[in-house]
């Protein structure tokens, strides 16, 4: 499978605090990576800093030739001073055939909320916009910044859902920041670990027993995920009984 | 000859009114408002650098005010005091040195031109002088107006989508200098908020898109000028204040009139 980017030794300081630390990470096409790690450990800056936006400090990152990267940040939270629908806020920018609008709007269902007002969306009506325009670039890479934060766990079902039907229909790569791991680790293929270096990474049930995993998020979070892999490898038919 | 003084004072406000409007919107959506009173505030040393080195005013105001806004990106990207701390600091100061060196100056200037403005006493230069910054601000905006709307909406977003946003930043702030610069004779230093807000705020109450804000927002300014001008030569009060009376009254009556529409 060929690399689509590849980030290596990155190294990033702020005001002589170490960011990130001799970091590695190579996403290859149809990867799923999720990457985990306590706040303020440099998850955002290290998309950051694959995407370009971010100065490095040393090390290199190698993108394939052409590679389109959509994107989805964190708190997106517009603004009510501003009247903008949802179809006006997909066109900044953005050259597309109304086809093509239709076709996205259908595969991430807002169809029917394209001229809502922007600012009045629900939680997770607005993450399927900024979904929506992500996929509009045709993108060969989607790199999402906790995009479930705020949502409630139905809502977060639902676009981590989404999310993998479009992974799957696509056949593009994923590499999201998330700390809902539980919800993320069927379709997830690889969890990455990260605290300023990268602690682990592997499948997620190995990086669950990973002690350096268990000292960063305890003994519960490890036992959530174990708990997670357990139901998934047996049928639930005798609950019901 | 009839009123010649009327006709300029109406083309210098309604030109004064369209930038004002259009800019103001980026005002009401960025949150800047108290950018544009330090903007404003900073823009009396612009008038004493003018006197002093026997340069045009509005010249002297507009470097004055650019100085003002790179200043103020600079020491905001060192992210150590809040930006309305900075503000604080630049504006007043910018206030006190301006008052400071026009009073050492051995002329008298007439400072309640300044800070109210004097609509009724526009020039024709003044009047170039606005249709020509007027032209550039229009200009630069319809150019870059979607990567302005973007860079409003979601910094992040916009700069992933390789937008930059310390140049969108930069040249916003640039704009409204030379808006502030070419329009401050109209309202005066004081006022010139006002004018960028009220209308952006009421056209907000109105529209449903941002172009068309912008558009309505101009409008509402247009209007608040007439009858600020007209109001103020019938009432015999100054001109600079009556424009701001009319604006806050279209404010009112609009933001009634949508709350009673919402109702129903």
């Amino acid at each position: 499978m060929s690399s689509l980017i590849q980030a290596k030794d990155l190294c990033v300081s702020r005001q002589g605090k170490n960011i990130l630390e001799n970091v590695f990470i190579n996403i290859k096409e149809k990867d799923f990576i999720t990457i985990i790690g306590p706040n303020g450990a440099g998850k955002s800056v290290l998309l950051e800093c694959l995407m370009g936006t971010f100065m490095l400090d040393s090390g290199e990152i190698i993108k394939k030739n052409n590679l389109s990267i959509g994107y989805i940040p964190q708190n997106f939270n517009p603004d009510n001073s501003m009247p903008i629908s949802v179809r006006r806020f997909l066109m900044l920018k953005k050259k597309f055939t109304l086809e093509e609008l239709q076709n996205v709007s259908e595969e991430t269902n807002i169809s029917e909320i394209l001229s809502k007002n922007l600012a009045n969306l629900s939680g997770g009506e607005l993450q399927k916009v900024l979904l929506a325009r992500s996929l509009l670039s045709s993108p060969d890479l989607l790199i999402l910044d906790e995009p479930a934060q705020n949502l409630d766990i139905k809502n977060q079902l639902n676009f981590y859902n989404l999310l993998d039907r479009i992974y799957k229909s696509r056949e593009i790569s994923i590499l999201m920041v998330s700390h809902d791991l539980h919800m993320v680790m069927a379709s997830t293929k690889q969890v990455v670990c990260l605290y300023h270096h990268i602690c682990c990474s592997g499948e997620p049930q190995t990086v669950a027993k990973d002690p350096e995993f268990i000292s960063l998020f305890g003994n519960d979070m490890a036992k959530m995920m174990s708990v997670y892999q357990h139901t998934h490898n047996h049928s639930h038919e005798n609950l019901n009984d | 000859m009839i009123e010649s003084f009327l006709i300029k004072a109406t083309v210098a406000g309604i030109g004064v009114a369209i930038i004002s409007g259009v800019i103001g919107c980026f005002v009401v959506w960025r949150k800047m408002a108290y950018f544009g009173d330090s903007l404003a505030h900073s823009a009396l040393l612009g008038v004493a650098l003018g006197l002093v080195l026997g340069i045009n005013t509005n010249l002297g105001t507009f470097i004055i005010c650019s100085i003002f806004a790179i200043l103020l990106i600079w020491l905001q990207q060192k992210k150590i005091l809040a930006t309305d701390t900075l503000l604080g600091i630049l504006a007043h100061s910018a206030l006190s040195i301006g008052m400071v060196t026009l009073s050492l100056l051995e002329r008298s200037v007439d400072l309640h031109s300044y800070l109210f403005g004097d609509i009724l006493a526009v020039t024709y230069f003044e009047i170039y002088l606005i249709l020509f910054g007027g032209l550039i601000v229009l200009i630069f905006i319809y150019l870059n107006w979607s990567s302005f709307v973007l860079v409003t909406i979601n910094e992040k977003l916009a700069k992933a989508e390789g937008l930059s946003i310390l140049a969108n930043q930069l040249l916003i702030m640039l704009l409204m200098t030379i808006v502030v610069a070419v329009s401050f004779r109209i309202v005066g230093l004081l006022l010139i908020t006002s004018l960028l807000i009220i209308p952006a705020a009421t056209a907000r109450l109105l529209a449903n898109s941002p172009e068309f804000m912008a558009i309505i927002s101009s409008l509402l300014g247009i209007f608040a000028v007439i009858i600020g001008i007209y109001g103020s030569l019938y009432l015999d009060t100054p001109s600079g204040p009556s424009i701001v009376v009319s604006a806050v009254i279209i404010f009112i009556t609009v933001s009634f009139i949508s709350s009673c529409y919402k109702k129903n």
